[in-house]
């Protein structure tokens, strides 16, 4: 039987029932429209379903719906404030970071949330900290580019 | 058998256009650019990164349904009964399929048959993952609860899934009908292999009693996955007028039309397909698999159907790459000239013929200027899924062998492996070893500027090694069409026909910009739906820049002859008068002095006045893809007692002909290593004793993640090609070539261990260490 | 299928007791949604634990740790006190998964999975960790290394869960370490793997230790022999070599998709060696 759940999402409270087995991937693509984060493997293991529950990096395909009760997500849609995009995002434009741009919606989330951990991270840093997010295009140069810089710019 | 057929080749493009290598009529003319590049951000870039950018499982129609399959357990085995009764009365399903439901529209074409067979086995499952029925129902969880109840009644077969074991005599046979084309006298006996192809010139025993050094070593690979990050998806809705609709992630959306159209009995002109952005394809999206089901299944629904592959199904019934087995001879003389080369190539194709050994053989040994060549492919079956092309497809495994024997036989001769492949490099007038004769290529040059690059002479760690290896891609053309059309504003709208895999938006909105004298930002690149253009061919083989660029120039060369005509009626003069230079007409001759150009937007802006919307066309067929070259240098480290490998510098020369986008083109050479990279060290199918695929998930499909790579350093040549207008090549695929065996190398030149078995997996190298130690 | 998120330990047990069908507990999901998502199992009933506060919390007591049930591995990585006392468990809890399973994924959960390749359980058994359990009967304690009883199976009854695990204190000249090995640098199930703790007496000579092995039989094993390799050494090259002699005679893996029986046995010295090589410089050795 499915479950009513209020949650907050990018800001906006939000109510949607969904079964108690459903992935919170699930639910916000097919139940909020929110279809940013991709389902690349479902099993924890690419990333591309990358969101924050409560300031944390989550993959959401391996979080239940009904466990955001209560709690505050984020996802690529709220990266942006209104017309002016997140220095990520810019970032990853300018330096050409993303080639099918599948992977991107969760290397975003999960650059957002080491950068908040470490605002100036190394090379290094920046490699294990994006580990768990595959990408097959770029060989992740590019992609270490743009977040080495984004840093800088988020420094200040 | 396949090779007859012209509708669906296992490799679309590839019997036309793999061997136009000689330059008939050359037309290039153009050297000074002032647009093409340049590093403008991509169009659908800002899409990408806000995650509004629709993929194949982004899109949703009125009254949806969800689709599933239902797939073999066994590698091999009989259906003897399928019982969907009840599957079907479970509420909520609306349409169940099997074979039943997909009769036969083939006519005789055994490459479309193999296709249908593929997409739902007829009688017997090939391989584990086979689809055997699907599902159609109001939601995920209704689907798979019908799934449960689809009773399959299988007698199982014995099994091959082994190469090597494949094509001995008494192997289970995959197809029991089929008999090796390409030999004489004609086999009597069925087996696994299903063509001979033969490549090659000069007298290869007589070169081999000139050599004064003779190496010989055998080798294998295993099978890979393109590993794209987006599983399939599509969502198809048929009426029952005949008429249908796909929504898909491809790499050519036309083809998969004429497939869909052709295997369920439709109309061509009656099916639009749209392609969705791609998360990525490398080839993997080339083929149907899962798309003619699930209009089958919105046929007998009579609703859309939305159906999206599981991480588990992409593995195990998508199509990988082929498993190899490879024997190599190459003889020199003591100066370090190559006198006889040799290859025999055993490609898996899984259970259908494909021309994977044939692109092997043709590939292996095209760098090098030889007297006397050989090389034999078979293609062989086995009970996998189905090979599909992967980037540069066969390339790798050819040159992985040929290259590590290059190197081998360079330092027995005692020369610098460098060196050595200088002084056999093909070159300008070489007749390659697969036919045709080269016009102006890179692979000199590529190997010059290796010997020259700073990452040859940088010292090296502790247990490091360094390598280098040399790739070869063909690049094809084909059929492409390609519309401009001018909006009352002056900006312009380009329409191709070729998915964007790589940022090829971008560069084809430049070449265009270019030709028409007008900014990048005022050119919008689209993909049209297959009911806007006529057939382009897929992207793949490096095609899609080259052959919609040249379309899109051409297509904007005849824009620019309706805009000198109108500036013309403007200005009531001759058109033989009117000249086209930076994006404006100008009046030639002093008694026009007084003229002032008129500028495109001026033009656009009276074009009602003048005869109407402006507009451009092309449709060719892009012929003269100029081959492609590239030198990799490769620094590995080992821990000795593990057998575990790093990358700790990596750089890719190769030449692009002329970079569109060097950014993009950057990106391409930097990807296809680390694919390289990730074949090399730790991707492999790993196959149980019972058939089955053990390893179906990116948890023990091992690709590189971030933290495995250095960063990637580039060197982009330009050796333009001249059967293109702007001198392009294209670069998306030779740059998996080289990885394979420039890490090998690596690998030697630290240890002295000669890796012959890929992915060079930290047991392999441990266990090659410790025979070395023990040596 | 049911979802509960109770908020006290005797609700949870009272549901998972009362449960009729399958029961799982659910603490980071990394693991159970993976099941689920491959259709490998079907819960009835999942009790959610993470909205019982006493199992989000890590409290350092004078007998030791205790790191609640829920609390998540991202959050130990973060708790300086316990890094400080116990470097090793926290690296190994540190090595499951990429950040996102990090974020969710938990040591108690790493262990009741029973996977003889979980990061965090050899560097729990060198540790001496306990498990606290609760149950229709109550409490009771037990040894890490009697939780796992073979792969995917563990000796808790019906009706019972973990809520926490214990951490002696550390005291005098002590270290620990773990390491594993995988082909990637993350990412991936540990091919096999070794925890040492060791704790130092006069002039350096270990007085004690624990040496667990990771990946190398059914569950995680407890290496006395290695122990005893090293007990009385300054963990010389002999007490080295001996070590690793016993870690490979301890081990009886298989071969699989990850790694051979062949490769196992012996990087299963290597590890231990180097494993014991930090945690005694970590305890001060030289």
């Amino acid at each position: 039987m499915a479950v009513l759940v209020t949650t907050t999402i990018n800001g906006d409270r939000v109510e949607f029932a969904c079964e108690p087995n459903e992935p919170l991937l699930d639910v916000l693509r097919n139940r909020l429209g929110l279809s940013g984060a991709k389902e690349g493997c479902g099993t924890g293991d690419c990333g591309a379903c990358s969101v924050q529950v409560d300031g944390r990096v989550v993959c959401s395909c391996l979080v239940l719906g009904v466990e955001a009760e209560g709690r505050e997500i984020e996802t690529v849609e709220g990266l942006a404030q209104g017309t002016e995009l997140h220095p990520l995002q810019s970032k990853f434009l300018e330096h050409a970071a993303l080639q099918c741009g599948v992977c991107t919606p969760g290397f975003l989330m999960a650059a957002k949330a080491l950068l908040e951990k470490n605002p100036n991270p190394t090379e290094e840093e920046i490699r294990f900290g994006l580990a768990g997010n595959l990408c097959r295009c770029t060989g992740y140069d590019k992609i270490v580019r743009a977040v080495q810089d984004a840093a800088k710019v988020m420094r200040g | 058998m396949a090779s007859e057929s012209t509708t669906a080749h296992p490799f679309e493009d590839a019997p036309n256009h793999v061997t136009p290598t000689v330059i008939h009529d050359p037309i290039l003319t153009k050297t000074d650019f002032k647009r093409v590049g340049t590093r403008p951000l991509r169009p659908d870039g800002l899409d990408k990164v806000t995650g509004r950018a629709r993929y194949g499982a982004d899109f949703n129609l009125p009254g949806q349904l969800v689709g599933l399959v239902l797939r073999s357990p066994h590698a091999h085995a009989k259906i003897k009964k399928i019982d969907t009764s009840k599957a079907e009365k479970l509420a909520g399903v609306k349409a169940v399929v099997t074979a039943a439901d997909m009769p036969d529209h083939t006519g005789g074409d055994q490459s479309m048959y193999d296709i249908l067979e593929n997409c739902m086995a007829r009688g017997v499952a090939k391989y584990d993952g086979h689809a055997v029925a699907a599902v159609a129902a109001i939601d995920a969880a209704t689907a798979r609860a019908a799934l449960k109840l689809i009773k399959i009644d299988y007698e199982v077969l014995p099994h091959v899934t082994d190469v090597d074991e494949a094509v001995k005599p008494n192997a289970p046979l995959v197809n029991p009908k089929l008999f090796t084309e390409g030999v004489e006298p004609k086999p009597k006996k069925a087996s696994n292999i299903a063509k001979r192809t033969e490549f090659g010139h000069g007298d290869v025993d007589a070169g081999f009693k000139e050599a004064d050094v003779i190496v010989e070593r055998s080798f294998r690979t295993e099978q890979t996955h393109q590993g794209y990050i987006e599983p399939h998806a599509c969502v198809a809705s048929v009426s029952p007028d005949g008429t249908g609709e796909l929504w898909v992630c491809t790499q050519g959306h036309f083809v998969y039309r004429n497939h869909c159209a052709m295997l369920l009995g439709m109309d061509v002109s009656k099916l639009r397909v749209t392609s969705s952005e791609i998360g990525g394809g490398f080839g993997g999206k080339t083929h149907v698999w899962a798309e003619p089901v699930a209009l089958a299944l919105s046929r007998k629904a009579n609703r859309p159907v939305k159906l999206t592959m599981t991480r588990d199904e992409v593995f195990r019934a998508s199509g990988p790459t082929s498993a190899t087995s490879i024997d190599i001879r190459i003889g020199a003389r003591k100066d370090g000239t190559i006198v006889a080369a040799d290859a025999t190539l055993r490609f898996t194709c899984g259970p259908y013929y494909g021309m994977w050994a044939e692109l092997g053989a043709m590939t292996a040994f095209a760098c090098y200027d030889l007297k006397n060549v050989r090389t034999v492919g078979y293609e062989v079956l086995v009970n996998r899924p189905k090979t599909a092309a992967y980037r540069a497809p066969s390339a790798p495994m050819a040159a992985f062998a040929v290259e590590s024997v290059v190197d081998e036989l360079a330092h027995k001769i005692g020369m610098n492996e460098v060196d050595f492949r200088i002084k056999n490099a093909a070159k300008q007038g070489t007749k390659a070893s697969y036919g045709p004769v080269y016009g102006p290529i890179g692979i000199g040059a590529t190997l010059e500027a290796a010997k020259k690059h700073p990452h040859m002479k940088a010292p090296l760690g502790k247990n490091q090694g360094r390598g280098m290896a040399c790739g070869f891609w063909f690049n094809f053309g084909g059929q492409t069409c390609t519309d401009i059309n001018i909006g009352p504003d002056g900006s312009v709208t380009l329409t191709v026909g070729t998915v964007d895999v790589g940022g090829s938006r971008a560069s084809l909105a430049l070449c265009v910009a270019e030709e028409l004298g007008v900014p990048y930002e005022s050119v919008k690149c689209l993909v049209a739906d297959t009911g806007t253009l006529g057939h382009n061919d897929m992207t793949d083989g490096s095609r899609g820049t080259f052959s919609s660029s040249m379309a899109g120039i051409f297509a904007a060369r005849n824009a620019v002859t309706v805009l000198r005509e109108r500036a013309a009626k403007m200005w009531e003069i001759s058109v033989e008068d009117v000249t086209w230079e930076d994006g404006h007409a100008k009046a030639v001759g002093s008694k026009y002095g007084n003229l002032a150009p008129l500028s495109l937007k001026e033009i656009a802006a009276a074009a009602g006045n003048t005869g109407g919307p402006i507009a451009g066309h092309s449709e060719i067929v892009a012929d003269g893809a100029g081959v492609s070259f590239a030198t990799h240098i490769a620094d590995v480290e080992v821990d000795p007692e593990t057998g575990r490998s790093k990358i700790v510098r990596y750089t890719v020369i190769q030449d692009a002909g002329k970079a569109v986008h060097p950014t993009y083109v950057e990106g391409q050479y930097q990807g296809g290593a680390a694919q390289g990279i990730g074949w090399a060290l730790n991707e492999e199918y790993i196959y149980g004793k019972d058939g089955r695929l053990q390893n179906p998930g990116f948890l023990d499909y091992r690709i590189p993640v971030c933290s495995d790579l250095p960063m990637i350093d580039t060197q982009i040549l330009e050796i333009p090609n001249p059967n293109h207008p702007y001198g392009v090549r294209g670069v998306g695929e030779t740059s998996i070539v080289p990885p394979l065996a420039a890490i090998a190398n690596a690998m030697s030149n630290a240890f002295g261990v000669r890796m012959t078995h890929v992915p060079m997996s930290p047991p392999r190298v441990l266990k090659a260490l410790e025979a070395a130690k023990r040596a | 299928m049911q979802y509960e998120a109770p908020e006290t330990t005797k609700a949870a047990v009272g549901l998972l007791a009362k449960a009729k069908g399958s029961a799982y507990v659910l603490a980071g999901g990394s693991d159970l949604l993976v099941r689920m998502k491959g259709g490998f199992v079907e819960p009835d009933l999942v009790v959610d634990i993470k909205r019982i506060k006493p199992m989000r919390e890590v409290k350092k007591t004078a007998s030791g740790f205790t790191i609640g049930a829920a609390v998540s591995c991202a959050e130990l990585n973060e708790n300086k006190a316990l890094i400080k006392a116990w470097p090793g468990v926290v690296e190994a809890a540190g090595l499951i998964g990429s950040k996102q399973v990090q974020s969710r994924c938990t040591v108690v959960g790493n262990l009741c999975n029973a996977s003889p390749a979980a990061d965090s359980v050899p560097a729990l058994v060198a540790a001496g960790a306990k498990a606290v359990i609760q149950g229709p009967k109550g409490k009771r304690k037990v040894a890490v290394e009697d939780v796992p009883v073979g792969p995917g199976r563990n000796s808790l009854k019906k009706g019972e869960l973990i809520e926490a695990i214990e951490l002696p204190a550390r005291k005098g000249k002590s270290g620990d370490a773990y390491l594993r090995f995988i082909p990637r640098t993350e990412m991936d199930i540990a091919v096999v793997s070794a925890g040492v703790s060791l704790t130092l007496g006069e002039k350096g000579v270990i007085k004690d230790a624990r040496v667990a092995l990771g990946a190398v039989a059914p569950t995680v094993r407890l290496v006395k022999e290695a122990a005893k390799a090293i007990i009385g050494t300054k963990l010389d090259e002999a007490a080295l070599e001996k070590l690793g002699k016993a870690a490979s005679a301890a081990c009886s893996p298989i071969d699989d998709k990850r790694g051979t029986i062949e490769f196992r046995t012996k990087v299963a010295a290597v590890l231990a060696k180097r494993a014991a090589q930090i945690a005694y410089k970590r305890a001060g050795g030289k």
